[in-house]
């Protein structure tokens, strides 16, 4: 099938971008998205074109690199599917399709429709993990985790930090995210000696990387290639009541104060 | 130099809330879930008023007695404890109180949520939401506007009566000659649907903004709130076109 | 002489002996020490977290753009571990002698025994972490049996526990960035090490956003860079996941071990068309209820269901009645080439088996199935477009990992000092099989544990001159580095990268692949120089060094893969036997399976770069086996 593509192409975050028109032509319904950019990208640099950038790595839809908006939605609209597993006979011989970047104020743009996502990662480093140094763990099983448990920690664990969440919200909200991380770590009861200061710390990291608020229009739901729910959304604002009732800060700023010298310089 | 006091081998560091007011309420506020909260909170009054209002307004059909009775027990109820309107102004305070917190917080969120994203798409398609979600903020303030209406109109008869006919505490009288202007009984219908579309996504909002929500009962709260917000609309407009049919006279 | 410095004393105690001998460093010391590692995934996360926690000053590279983006996220199955909570015979010690038969004895018993022991470490880590296993009822951790093995040691988060695993890694580095101790350099591709004095001091990397060329430099460098599948192009590997850091140390002195030894998993998606990109596993659990058969007439294009039950030939059960369908990877994946390559294959180009769920839905009902295996249907549909429920699926071997990596001592250390290698980049534990979720562990082993021990002891006990990025040596490195960038992108020549790449794939699968003759092998050595010539004569590359250029990362990993290629085929001649993943047609059996020869090959071949057009030079360790008796292995 041949189909006609209108790109976004911008070489660099400081430059102006805009769209290309570009038509490839003998794709087949097998091949994958990326697949179909392949063939668009090996002809663009056997003609001396630059090819289009994207990210993209595992191609199995697990390790998150892959995403753009294929006519307005974010990974092209197979529910629960990544990019890199959209099949093309999910389109239609003629189908002329736009693809955009994910736009955030807090993804800045890297290349064409590759975007910076270490907003994320910042957002992890204020408190999406569990103290657990190596070595000083005790045996696996003396902690019981009841299956329940442990099955919706991993259904919040799932999150494969692709920011499609953030790319479908209309305010560009990343609440989908720190929510499954916080519902995971939160849940377990290895989380919870953290978990009151975790809530509180990740929910300002969210807001000071500039990401917008939750109105619940379940769009990054919708899109989610896990396929993870926005009820976490709201056990985390759940968890941020209960972290001021207990009144965490208290305690957190007493331990920031007891930190040695050594930490801050 | 004793090693074993600096102990440099920190394992991590204490997770901090970076800067929080220390007041709980304040915290709360300052956050973006918080405004949420408190929207969501000042929303459950704001849906119990209207629904309160919306069962005094059918008492227009029992006639002017009633109604007219009703609007002086809303008044003389709690007396002499809390003084003639007492109780009537508590509820106002509170409901004033809540109305300019919801608007103050949705205004706050909604200039977080537009910088958050400074360039848009070129083709954006909504997948999941209604257009009730996507009409929470016009509609809103079209609500605000038409709250302030409604008080100058029906509370203080200061608006959109002709001088010497809007009476105090005769609630009948007032209607009947209210909706029989036809640019009233309009904007009180348009106010009205806007008030039923926000109620159909701010009441599930609501539900869901505090962790109410889960996969099993998602569907039974969204069908609930369809409910109130169908039936507070039906209940609100049935007295408007009673009146404009001439049923009510 | 190749020195593996395996402590003395008996199996059980070797590593605590290690552990005592090590020098220490003080705390109050440790700050002052800088670490460089390559590769945030499993083995790199999980070291870097733990020296950062030790109080040492990290710096940790990748070429994604966030450390939790690494290849290890994609093993489903699980991760094995010596803990008996079944009860059911498990113990260190079979873990070891399973590990070690399952290598068909290529691999060093006194590495293994030490990753056996931590295997169960590994998973107390891991809970600490808050790594989502699944559970029991009651609460106690789940395991399931995998590949072959008698036990039920295998711990798993659904069909995901690489992804969880890494996840807890990827926190564990996050907490330590923001505590200060580790430094994290995304988007960065490692083109040199550099060796200064003798050790290794730093490396050169190419800013992938800018395309700066960088020096960094340390006291030790850890490459933990994962396995060098895409030689082949297709496999199952990422399709960043590349050799270049590896391949730069071996040119920089550092001995690569088993390059020959590449495991070709046999449960995957077939390709499909000329411009497929990689290939996609299905979990290997399939087999445990699918029957792979083939039709008996050549060449025959009926539909399945068509094909009645005394025109099918299912070749597994037929050839191994013991182990039928469940025979190890090594075994399935040659049989099915041996199908295919006999004009039975199915699909397009005949490049495909049958594995058929027929039986198992009348047997179990389809509601048993899509329970156990529904989401692997599902993922078959969504890249096929096909119903494994009406018909069967069609499946292929792809290669999908690496025995082979950079020679490394006990202590993972490399032949340069102070370069060590952890997780899938080196040789160590694997022989010449890897038996199904053994890699995980082994990543974790070294991560978590082995290199936290060793690298500190390096530190301790060796003097290190104070080296900075101003060594003359990081300069020489940096000019060559931008001098072949230089060159690749001002050739404007007629090939991609891309179809470069595909060529020498191609021939490495035909000729290097799961089956593997003297003759075939010297015809590749053969075409590979002009490939070679080729990409550096006729590139094709647009943009600028000075940019993010996909095109120009992917032509550097390439011009490695070129020659690692020839390393593998020189590696392949070489070992004149069968082995494990290795099949020498002139080495087998009267009926066709694999035969070992221990005698003349019980060594690990260590290859020495010498310089380009010559060739390399080989070492040998010698394997000596104690504790497990060398065996054939039969399924029949």
């Amino acid at each position: 099938m041949n189909l006609k593509l209108k790109i976004w192409r911008q070489a660099n975050a400081s430059v102006r971008g805009k769209f290309e028109n570009y038509v490839v032509r003998d794709i087949t319904p097998d091949m994958s998205f990326l697949e179909m950019l392949d063939v668009l990208n090996e002809d663009l640099l056997s003609r001396g074109e630059i090819p289009v950038a994207f990210d993209h790595d595992c191609r199995e839809g697990i390790c998150g690199s892959c995403g753009f908006l294929i006519n307005g939605v974010a990974h092209g609209g197979q529910k629960g599917t990544t990019v890199c597993q959209l099949a093309m006979r999910f389109f239609k011989d003629g189908d002329s399709l736009t693809l955009e970047p994910w736009r955030a104020q807090s993804f800045p743009l890297v290349r064409d429709l590759a975007v910076n996502r270490s907003a994320f990662d910042r957002i992890i480093q204020s408190g999406g993990y569990i103290s657990a140094p190596t070595g000083g763990a005790p045996d696996a099983n003396t902690i019981l985790v009841p299956k329940e448990i442990a099955d919706s920690a991993f259904d919040a664990a799932a999150c494969i930090g692709c920011g499609a969440c953030v790319a479908a919200c209309p305010n560009s909200s990343a609440m989908l995210f720190t929510a499954a991380k916080v519902h995971q770590l939160n849940l377990l009861p290895q989380g919870q000696p953290q978990r009151d200061q975790r809530s509180l710390s990740m929910i300002v990291a969210m807001e000071e990387e500039g990401f917008g608020g939750c109105t619940n229009h379940r769009e990054c739901e919708a899109v989610c290639p896990k396929d993870i729910p926005i009820q976490f959304i709201g056990q985390m604002n759940r968890e941020l009541t209960r972290a001021l009732r207990h009144g965490e800060r208290k305690f957190a700023h007493v331990t920031r104060d007891a930190e040695p010298a050594e930490v801050k310089r | 130099m004793n090693s074993l006091a600096t102990a440099p081998a920190k394992t991590g560091r204490a997770i901090k809330p970076g800067r929080l007011p220390g007041n709980p309420a304040l915290a709360l506020w300052s956050t973006p879930i918080g405004k949420k909260v408190v929207m969501a909170v000042t929303g459950g009054i704001l849906v119990l008023f209207v629904i309160v209002h919306m069962i005094g307004n059918l008492k227009m059909f029992a006639g002017a007695e009633t109604i007219d009775a009703y609007a002086r027990f809303l008044r003389e109820v709690a007396q002499p404890e809390l003084g003639y309107s007492g109780l009537l102004w508590i509820v106002r305070i509170i409901l004033l109180v809540s109305v300019v917190l919801h608007i103050v917080a949705a205004a706050q969120l909604n200039r977080m949520n537009r910088l958050a994203r400074p360039v848009g798409y070129e083709v954006k398609k909504n997948i999941a939401t209604s257009y009730a979600a996507v009409l929470m903020g016009w509609g809103g303030v079209l609500l605000a506007i038409f709250i302030v209406f409604h008080i100058l109109h029906f509370t203080l008869g200061a608006v959109g009566f002709k001088p010497g006919q809007y009476e105090d505490l005769q609630v009948y009288h007032n209607m009947i000659i209210a909706f029989h202007v036809w640019w009233i009984f309009a904007f009180y219908m348009v106010s009205m649907v806007a008030l039923c579309f926000h109620l159909d996504h701010g009441i599930w909002s609501m539900l869901h903004t505090l962790g109410w929500n889960t996969r099993k009962n998602r569907r039974t709260l969204r069908a609930l709130s369809r409910l109130i917000a169908v039936v507070v609309f039906l209940g609100f407009i049935s007295a408007p076109i009673a009146v404009m049919a001439g049923w009510l006279h | 002489m190749l020195d593996a410095r395996i402590p003395s004393g008996p199996i059980e105690d070797k590593w605590d002996t290690r552990r005592f001998e090590m020098k220490l460093v003080n705390p109050a010391n440790r700050r002052k020490h800088s670490i460089i590692i390559v590769g945030a995934g499993l083995a790199g996360a999980a070291a870097a977290a733990t020296l950062g926690q030790q109080g040492y000053h990290v710096q940790c590279f990748s070429f994604h753009d966030t450390p939790r983006r690494a290849h290890s996220i994609a093993a489903q199955g699980g991760i094995n571990a010596a803990k008996n909570y079944r009860n059911d015979g498990d113990s260190v010690y079979r873990l070891f002698y399973d590990t070690v038969k399952g290598g068909d004895f290529r691999s060093r018993e006194a590495n293994v025994f030490r990753l056996a022991q931590l295997s169960v470490n590994i998973i107390d880590q891991c809970v600490a972490q808050g790594v989502p296993f699944a559970r029991e009822y009651g609460g106690l951790l789940d395991t399931r049996s995998f590949g072959g093995v008698q036990v039920q040691r295998t711990f798993y988060a659904r069909g995901q526990t690489g992804q969880q695993l890494l996840l807890g890694a990827y926190q564990a580095l996050e907490e330590q960035i923001a505590a200060g101790t580790v430094q994290m350099h995304t988007r960065r591709d490692v083109l040199d090490i550099v060796v200064a004095d003798g050790r290794a001091r730093g490396i050169i990397t190419r800013n992938l956003i800018t395309g700066e060329i960088e020096s960094y430099a340390a006291d030790v460098v850890v490459l933990a860079t994962g396995g060098y599948s895409n030689v082949f192009f297709l496999s199952t590997n990422a399709m960043a996941s590349n050799c270049t850091a590896i391949w730069r140390a071996h040119r920089r002195g550092a001995l690569f071990a088993n390059p020959c030894f590449t495991q070709i998993h046999p449960t995957c998606i077939p390709v499909s068309s000329e411009h497929q990109s990689k290939l996609t596993l299905m979990s290997e659990s399939l087999r445990n209820d699918g029957r792979v058969w083939v039709p008996v007439k050549q060449g025959d294009t009926r539909a399945p269901n068509q094909i009645p039950e005394s025109e099918r030939d299912y070749y597994l059960e037929r050839r191994y009645p013991s182990f039928g369908n469940l025979v190890p990877r090594d075994v399935a994946s040659r049989a099915a080439k041996e199908a295919c390559d006999s004009g039975h294959g199915v699909g397009p180009g005949g490049q495909g088996v049958y594995l058929d769920f027929a039986d198992a839905l009348r047997r179990m009902g389809r509601g048993a199935v899509v329970e156990k295996y529904g989401n692997l249907f599902d993922i078959y549909e969504r890249i096929t477009g096909e119903d494994a429920y009406q018909a069967p699926m069609r499946i292929y071997p792809a290669p999908h990992y690496t025995m082979g990596g950079l020679w490394v001592d006990y202590d993972l250390m490399t032949t340069i000092p102070g370069l060590f290698a952890g997780g899938e980049a080196n040789y160590s534990d694997h022989g010449a099989n890897r038996l199904g979720a053994s890699a995980l562990m082994q990543g974790l082993a070294d991560g978590y544990f082995v290199l936290p021990a060793t690298v500190p002891n390096y530190i301790g006990s060796t003097k290190l001159e104070p080296v900075d990025t101003n060594h003359p040596a990081f300069a020489a490195a940096k000019s060559e580095v931008a001098e072949s960038t230089n060159r690749m992108i001002s050739m404007h020549g007629k090939r991609t990268p891309d179809s470069i790449h595909k060529q020498v794939g191609r021939l490495m699968w035909d000729e290097c692949g799961m089956s593997r003759s003297a003759e075939r092998l010297k015809k590749a050595l053969g075409t590979l120089p002009e490939l070679k010539r080729e990409f550096w004569s006729n590139l094709a590359l647009a943009g600028t060094a000075g940019e993010f250029n996909q095109s120009l990362e992917k032509a550097a990993r390439v011009a490695d893969f070129l020659e690692l290629a020839e390393l593998m085929c020189i590696d392949a001649l070489d070992r004149n036997e069968s082995c494990g993943a290795h099949f020498r047609v002139e080495s087998q059996t009267p009926d066709g399976e694999a035969l070992r020869d221990d005698e003349h090959f019980s060594y690990v071949s260590a290859w020495q770069w010498t310089e380009a057009g010559q060739p390399p030079v080989l070492h040998k360790e010698p394997l000596t086996f104690e504790h497990v008796h060398l065996a054939q292995r039969s399924y029949k």
